[in-house]
Formats: C-alpha cells, structure tokens, sequence
C-alpha cells in the first residue's frame, strides 16, 4: 500500500538500535508492518547494526566461554518447537498483528472506554517513558486543540484525518512535539481509528479540555 | 587460513550449524562472533559479567535457532546483531518486544541464490564502507546509531550505502508481495 506520510528514519533507527521505549517500538513495530519501504529502511538500518557489531572493538571472553555454551546448550530442556507465522495473517484484519498482539485481538475484541465527545480509547501500554493507546473518533469529529509538551505519534489504522491541509489516512504518521499546536479533525465517512504514542504529558489549552485530559490521560 | 573478510565463509558456517549441528562451525562462529556480540553489549552499559552471560545466552539461541537464518534476508551479523539487541531489550523489560508483522516468507525457504550472493555483497560493501571510514567519522555513526546524537542523518553525514541496501530488500519485498498475488 501506498503511504503519504510515511515513519522517519530517525524512529527506524531508534527501533534498529533497541533505544526506545516500548510504546514507542509497538508504533515502529505497526507502521513498519503497513509500510513496505519502511519496512526496507529498517532492514538497512539493522544491516548497519550488523556491519557497526562486525567491525566493533572485541571484549575478550571467559577462558572457558565456549565450553559453558556447549553446556547450557546440553543441560536446556528441548528445543520448543518452530512455529511458523499463521499465513497471510493481516487477511481481513484492521489491525496489524504488533497491535492484535499487545490488544489481545482485532477491533471487536477491544474494550473500549470512552473519554468524552465521542472519543474512546483503549491504553495498551503505559509506562513512565511512553504511552500507546488506540483512540477511536467519530466521523467529522474535531480532537481538542493542543500543544504538545513531548513527543506525539500518531498512525492512522482506519478512516482518516485532517490536520490543516494535509489528508492523513490508514498507514500515514504525523509526529508532533512542543512546537506543534494544531487540531485533527476525523474525515468524513468513518470513525478514524490511530495508535497514538505520546512521550510526556500533553497541555491541553482550554479548560474543558484540560478535564478531558484528565480522562484521556494524555 | 579463513578469510574473515568472506561473509560467504560466515553465512555457509551458520548453514551448517542449522542443517547438520556442525559443532565446528558453530565453535568458527562463536569465535568470531561472541567477543563482537560481548563489546556491543557493554556499549549499552552492560557490565562485564553481565555481557559475558547474555552473550553465552545469546549464542545457545544461535545453536538454537540457526536453521531459521535465511541468507537471502539478513548478513549473518545483522542476525546475531538482532538477536543480542532483543535479548538485551527482553531481559531490561521481562516481556517481547513487539516486532512488525512477518511477511510471509513460507517455511521451505526460497533457494533464489543470486538474490543472496547479492544482498551477502551489498552487506559486505556496507561493513567496508564502516570499517574504512577515517575514525572521527566512524565514531559519529556509531553514537548516531547508539543515540548519543540527535537527529543525525547517518548517509549524508557519511555517504555510507544504505541506499543500496535498502533497494536491494526493497526488490525482495516486491517480489514476494507478488508471489502471493
Ligand atoms: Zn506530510
Ligand atoms: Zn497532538
């Protein structure tokens, strides 16, 4: 599929390294698996953490490192038994499977918990670094206007939205940080269905709002 | 004698290791590989002994789960390199981290060879490329990829050819993508 908005390569690099925080690689982890060129970066930034590993400084071993591998290798219980992936495993889903995973199943098997206006969520993970719920919002129906006092992404799974003038539809990513004060607003058609992933506290700008966030606890 | 630099050489020792338990393979790659797993490692902050640990775990998973190493998807030190990345990240968070969904690449793997040797070569172009980089430059990719510096765009900071790379499992992609149509 074709994205417009596609994820940055400085969050594909994060995710190649292992740096960042596992709200923030259950985002990675779904863009990546709607983005086929993404899904190529990545595999390019994670073959330079193979070339980067190769040609690294070497710390010497234990002098008996190799016969303590052989040992652990014999004394383990037997092998678990390969699992290949279900085949075609996104046939029909709107959820790819990082977020089937983390939510314990597809759109109809979520809780969701509404937040007001409309809006509903569901927190998938919750952490002192980050943030990922899915938040659902109806057809035409405006997000709060809001700054940002870190990190937000969003990926767009269903329907779409509208941020100014730009069209953000299933697969797209907007980030947002402390510069960023704007409204999305959900297309017409459909509810629009996003994994947000925040990385501190957003400040909402009015009052009401600011109750909402006390709900949304973003 | 073994040519290190051949990640032809590397690639049939993890074969062997994955179809017949070749003990001796397997102890060439250890060698090779467990000192280099080990220092990636401790540049996380991982102390020493902690490191020798996680490496000795990391390479029983390679004994383990060498007959899933599919040359034509990863160099073989791009595949132990994401093995010790997420068994560092498993042991930091007690759970799996989330990976992007499989493509479904089918359990008989697909012996198209020349797609191998060609990602093995641009993998092996990549590695010199790192390694011949005078040291001040070399030191800027690493802590860009460790996430000592922000925002910084390793290929035009270094003009390594990721855009190769990248094309070459763009292709692969492709192709199977439309083996499924
Ligand atoms: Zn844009
Ligand atoms: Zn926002």
């Amino acid at each position: 599929m074709t994205v417009t908005h596609p994820i940055g390569d400085d969050l594909l690099l994060g995710y190649a390294a292992g740096r960042l925080p596992a709200a923030m690689d259950l985002m990675v982890a779904s863009a990546v698996s709607l983005d086929d060129d993404a899904r190529a970066r990545l595999a390019g930034f994670e073959e330079l953490g193979g070339a980067l590993v190769e040609r690294s400084r070497v710390a010497p071993l234990r002098d008996d490192s190799f016969e303590c591998v052989m040992e652990r290798i014999q004394s383990a219980p037997p092998e678990e038994t390969v699992r290949w992936d279900e085949k075609a495993p996104s046939e029909g889903a709107v959820l790819p499977k990082p977020l089937r995973d983390a939510a314990g199943g597809d759109l109809d098997d979520l809780r969701w918990k509404s937040v007001g206006m409309g809006v509903r969520q569901v927190v998938l993970e919750s952490g002192a670094d980050g943030t990922a719920r899915l938040l659902s919002i109806p057809a035409g129906q405006a997000m709060p206007d809001h700054g940002h006092s870190g990190t937000e992404v969003t990926l767009v799974l269903k329907g779409a939205f509208i941020d100014g003038d730009e069209r953000f539809a299933r697969g797209d990513i907007e980030v947002a940080d402390d510069q960023t004060q704007h409204m999305p607003v959900a297309d017409l058609g459909e509810d629009c269905i996003c994994l947000v992933v925040t990385d501190a506290p957003l400040k909402f700008r009015q009052l009401l709002p600011r109750i909402a966030q006390r709900f949304l606890n973003i | 004698s073994i040519d290190v630099q051949d990640e032809g050489y590397w690639t049939a020792q993890l074969v062997a290791v994955g179809r017949s338990r070749d003990r001796g393979a397997f102890e060439a790659l250890f060698r090779q590989y467990g000192p280099r797993v080990k220092a990636f490692l401790m540049r996380g902050g991982m102390p020493e002994g902690a490191a020798e640990d996680v490496m000795q775990d990391v390479m029983v998973t390679v004994w383990r789960k060498a007959h899933m190493f599919d040359p034509q998807r990863a160099s073989v030190a791009t595949w132990l390199f994401a093995i010790a990345r997420n068994r560092r990240i498993d042991l930091i968070r007690r759970a799996r981290r989330p990976e992007p969904e499989d493509l479904p690449w089918g359990p008989e793997p697909n012996p198209e060879q020349v797609d191998a040797l060609a990602l093995q070569e641009d993998s092996r172009r990549l590695a010199d490329a790192v390694a011949q980089l005078p040291p001040k430059q070399r030191d800027l990719v690493e802590r860009a990829f460790y996430g000592d510096l922000t925002h910084t765009e390793i290929a035009d900071a270094t003009g390594l050819p990721l855009g190769t790379i990248k094309s070459r499992i763009r292709l692969a992609i492709t192709r199977l993508r439309s083996a499924m149509d």
